[in-house]
């Protein structure tokens, strides 16, 4: 048996340590360290939550100990009473707390889902910074299709400017998460999803994926930088100078072999329409759902169409060498009946 | 011959080898002690051909238990690399190991410790709560046992030839297709999880038929015991939700042996229909294992509070809610998946109605023990460890309810505490908590209280130890499922959680020293009324301890809700009824032992492609399915004189037992 004194100076020892932990961590919990408005919401959000449901749990904590003690059966003066099994007004008050609780939680739940919709762009006086993110195996690639250049395993933005990502997957399911700045987003092979985010201050945050995908997986973590206008100008300059370019050669070595640890590069050009070209041997099929590559061409910013037919060739695939043949027979007419719904999954 | 299975095949790792080692060591002890004693003819009459509900509900717990150990040792080491692992240090395996661990820890502990432990309890209990002597089909009892064990080895099969899948309990789109996992392990994980589930449909078929069909004259629906009704739901949703599983397997059983293409990236495969089709099943899966055990902890609380269940209307309604909504909350796993915002917010809300029966029901809970007179046994140390700790865990659970909260923890350390925290004090320690409480009556003897109380404050803070730290790591944007750390923070963290691991172990070997001390004392702690803690309420008490094969020799009539208890109370529980009747009886039969050998020579000949072993295997079960179309010596009967020779028995115990107490005081 555990004498008395040493109990006590046992919890004081926990309890100093779990204190430290929590001051010195204080900065270390990111989720509500957030740089970005995004993030803000969403740690705000959590907060509220549970604060209000602080309203049953503090006094279920009570009841259970309180009723512990004052009903124990050793208890001399216990007022026992078998018959006591049903009573209205408790019911009414047992059902009620919590519906009126989940009455402000789904409202609030219903507002802040609309509000913090991942696709939704960001209100800001400067255009949103355009970038594709393609996750291979087990890598990172960053494509700016407007400044023409691309980075592997980092991710370079302005801060205080909202990017808008486009995502998608060469292979498995991943999903691309920065926690200091907002929510994460699934990037699936054949499909584009959106996520719109922005941080506040210039700063590096660690960005991940964070959605289970092979041996690899553990690697797939990146550092996403923000600089400040000046700099990132000068970073784009910067990378115009860079001796590497990602062609469509460069990214099958990158992403047709399982890699980990790739390491980071800038690339002074990119393959034209590469993201789409990663996409599109799976799309394929969706032609006959209906897919609609122009809209989906200008929503990128991109006037030219017909360049994403030229199927990529199968990087993972090579038992369906005869697919770009079918490919070739179809696209003329299936990719202009598709309908950019398809595509944008559900949006 | 044997299709892709070389030597090569053979595990290399050495840790590995090791447990293989002890685990035919093991099993070579276990045959070589049966023969020596020639305990396989008992064996083999008495138990793995049985029909009687109670020793399949006893074997379905022991099989838990001993899963329930390999789940630990899985648990304990994933702990550990996650202690290691960090910048230069790879920990002491490479990620490709640690990444089957994660999705063996969870297939083992959802299917083949939770289910079983569930079934087992319903096995035990639910025909003796209703007033029944079987459940409604007693040899697809035996064959539901067996195709969830035939699951469970080959599963540990894989231990031993070929690897397990690395795609998590839950499969991943695509990842599991044969383009990125061609060799055998998403196969064992596949298969053993597809006749684990066949298993647990029939039982769930089996159930429903019995609780509604057999049920002692006047048990109203209204008069059923909780953990009966909470029992009953849980069966609906099997009945419900697994045959959506057995599909989805068997879509991708087509996509890996036919070259199909439902969740693989290219031809117009669709990796979200996996997580649609899956989480379909695997959310109603989660409350198919918390409803039993919720049940477990109404009755509990109601016979060591010596009082009626608080609201027994309410409650039944409640537990119909949470049924009725569980369906309907699945996307809430994969809010993340750009869907559009009205749709998330539909399941938002779908899931956060769930918390208010769930609410309701901790109230009722509450207000049961509210003016009653708790006596604090072994049941009620998990019952009141549930309540404090379950809380958390559903107040997290609201937290991930709301889309862009979850955008924020979404599949980080955050969930696996949240889901830790729901499935160890939800529906852990209700299994325990009606272990102990039941035991006694399905063994004769009590079981040793003061070890048993050191086994729950080693789970119990062992628990908070070992997930309260990965609330933490999560909002520090730490992953799950992650075999190598990048981020010096979260270490400490890992830290604490291996103590806490360790001490759920402390808390799992206090559990094996009180059943060794309870059997060694077994003759000090004899049950001799049926009664066992003096305080049943419920018909299950109304039998001997064990029961005769019977249960009952005359079916009660029932009056109350608490019928056992008003028997007591009007003085009437333990009178010896004046005549006897032949009872008709089903009769053990071997065909379930047979189908469950042959299924996992089926499985294992599909993991391999041993085409030949599996046309042989398959046709043999269905060979044996039709057998037992053509046997109709199912029943026997116990003739008036010999239950009269039993109960006379029985009641001079009890009398002499009744007398030596008179005595006493
Ligand atoms: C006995 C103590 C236990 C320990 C130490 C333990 C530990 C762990 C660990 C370390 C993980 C991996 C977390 C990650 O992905 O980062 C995990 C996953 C999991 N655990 Fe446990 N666990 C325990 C008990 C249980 C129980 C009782 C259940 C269910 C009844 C359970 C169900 C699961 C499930 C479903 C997963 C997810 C597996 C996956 O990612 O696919 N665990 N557990
Ligand atoms: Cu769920």
């Amino acid at each position: 048996m555990l004498k008395k004194s040493s109990l006590i100076s046992l919890v004081r020892g926990v309890g100093l340590i779990a204190l430290t932990f929590f001051l010195s961590g204080c900065e270390k919990f990111i989720v509500f360290n957030s740089k970005g408005p995004i993030g803000q919401k969403e740690a705000q959000l959590i907060i509220i939550a549970f604060v209000l449901m602080l309203i049953v749990v503090i006094p279920v904590f009570i009841m259970v100990f309180l009723f512990a003690w004052k009903y124990r059966a050793s208890n001399k003066e216990l007022d026992y009473k078998p018959e006591w099994v049903d009573s209205k007004k408790v019911e009414m008050v047992v059902w009620s707390i919590p519906i009126a609780i989940i009455l402000v939680l789904g409202t609030l739940s219903w507002i802040y889902t609309h509000k913090l919709d991942p696709y939704k762009p960001l209100k800001h006086d400067l255009p949103a910074l355009q970038v594709q993110v393609i996750s291979t195996d087990w890598n990172w690639i960053f494509i700016y299709p407007e400044e023409n250049i691309a980075t592997i395993n980092e991710l370079i933005i302005q801060a205080d400017r909202p990017v808008s990502f486009k995502l998608t997957s060469s292979t498995v399911m991943t999903s691309m998460f920065i926690p200091q700045l907002g929510h994460q987003m699934y990037a699936m092979a054949g499909m584009q999803t959106q996520l719109n985010l922005l941080a506040e201050e210039p700063g590096i945050y660690q960005g991940l994926n964070i959605e289970y995908s092979g041996t690899g997986y553990h690697t797939m973590h990146f550092k996403a930088i923000a600089k400040t206008a000046d700099e990132f100008n000068a970073w784009l300059a910067e990378a115009k100078q860079s001796p590497d370019v990602l062609n469509r050669a460069k990214y099958d070595e990158i992403s047709g072999q399982r890699i980990m640890n790739y390491p980071i590069t800038t690339y002074s050009s990119v393959e034209p329409n590469l993201f789409l070209d990663v996409m599109a041997p799976y799309m394929e099929w969706m032609g006959h759902v209906g897919v609609h590559p122009e809209d989906y061409l200008e929503s990128q910013g991109h006037s030219g169409h017909g360049h994403h037919h030229h199927a990529a060739p199968d990087m993972n695939h090579d038992s369906h060498s005869d697919h770009d043949m079918t490919h070739e027979d179809h696209s003329g007419h299936d990719m202009h009946t598709m309908d950019t719904d398809t595509l944008n999954i559900n949006k | 011959m044997f299709g892709k299975l070389t030597t090569g095949d053979i595990v290399q790792d050495p840790l590995t080898l090791i447990v293989v080692i002890g685990m035919i060591g093991g099993a070579i002890a276990v045959v070589a002690g049966l023969t020596y004693f020639k305990k396989w003819g008992y064996l083999w009459r008495e138990w793995l051909t049985s029909v009687d509900h109670k020793k399949i509900g006893i074997m379905y717990i022991v099989f838990s238990l001993v899963m329930l150990l390999r789940g630990f040792a899985d648990g304990i080491m994933m702990r550990t690399q996650q202690a290691m692992a960090i910048g230069e240090s790879q920990g002491f395996m490479d990620a490709h190991h640690f990444d089957q661990i994660f999705s063996a820890h969870g297939t083992i502990m959802i299917i083949f410790v939770a289910m079983p432990f569930l079934f087992g309890l319903m096995n035990l209990v639910i025909p003796q709560q209703i007033g029944a002597r079987d459940v409604a089909f007693p040899l697809l009892n035996n064959i539901s046992l067996w195709l969830t064990t035939a699951g469970g080895a080959l599963m540990m099969i894989s231990l031993a030839l070929g690897e397990f899948s690395n795609t998590g309990w839950t499969g991943l789109a695509p990842l599991f297709g044969l383009e990125y996992n061609p060799y055998v392990g998403v196969d064992y994980w596949m298969w053993s999880f597809q006749l684990a589930g066949i298993g647990s449909t029939l039982g769930g078929v089996n159930f429903i038929v019995t609780i509604l069909k057999m049920r002692a004259p006047g048990m109203k629906l209204m008069k059923m015991p909780i953990f009966t009704w909470t029992s009953f739901t849980a069966n609906v949703l099997v009945v419900l939700t697994f045959p959506v599983i057995t599909i989805a397997l068997l879509m991708l059983t087509m996509d890996r042996y036919l070259g199909m293409h439902f969740f693989t990236n290219d031809l117009g495969g669709n990796m979200m229909q996996w997580n649609n089709l899956f989480w379909m099943w695997g959310h109603p899966e989660v409350y198919i294992v918390v409803l039993p055990s919720f049940g477990v902890f109404s009755e509990v609380v109601a016979a060591f509070s010596k009082k009626r269940i608080f609201g027994y209307t309410s409650l039944v309604y409640a537990t119909g809610v949470i049924m009725f909504l569980s369906a309907l909350v699945w996307l809430h796993h994969f809010y993340t998946m750009a869907n559009n915002p009205s749709v998330n917010v539909f399941f938002s809300i779908t899931t956060m109605a769930i918390a208010i029966p769930t609410g309701v029901k901790i109230f009722n809970w509450l207000f049961t023990m509210y003016k009653g007179k708790i006596s604090f046994a072994t049941p009620m140390y998990w019952t009141m460890g549930f309540l404090v700790l379950f809380v958390l865990g559903g107040m997290t659970g609201v937290l991930l309810s709301i889309p862009p909260a979850d955008f924020m923890v979404h599949n980080s350390a955050f969930l696996v505490a949240h889901f830790h925290n729901t499935l160890i004090p939800g529906a852990l320690f209700g299994y325990l908590a009606g272990f102990s409480y039941w035991f006694p009556k399905a063994m004769g003897f009590r079981l040793n209280e003061k070890w048993g109380k050191l086994s729950f404050w080693g789970w119990a803070v062992g628990f908070v130890l070992a997930f309260m730290p990965l609330y933490a790591t999560g909002f520090m944007g730490m992953p799950r499922r992650l075999a190598h750390l990048n981020n010096p923070d979260w270490t400490p963290y890992m830290y604490i959680a291996l103590v806490g691991a360790c001490i759920i172990g402390l808390g799992i070997f206090a559990m094996l020293v009180q059943l060794f001390l309870s059997v060694k004392d077994r003759k000090k702690n004899m049950d001799v009324t049926g009664d066992s803690w003096g305080y049943g309420r419920t018909l299950e008490w109304h039998t001997s301890s064990p029961p005769a094969d019977y249960n009952f020799a005359i079916i009660p009539t029932v009056k109350e809700i608490d019928d056992f208890n008003r028997m007591k109370e009007e003085g009437i529980a333990f009178k010896q009824p004046e005549k006897y009747f032949p009872i008709v009886m089903p009769k053990n039969r071997p065909h379930g032992a047979i189908i469950g050998v042959l299924t996992i020579v089926f499985g294992f000949a599909m993991v391999w492609h041993i085409w030949w072993l599996a046309i042989v295997s398959f046709v043999g079960i269905i060979g044996t399915v039709v057998a037992i179309g053509f046997d109709d010596d199912s029943e026997y009967v116990i003739p008036a004189e010999e239950v009269k020779r039993i109960e006379d028995e029985r009641f001079a115990k009890i009398r002499e037992a009744m007398a030596q107490k008179t005595n006493n005081e």
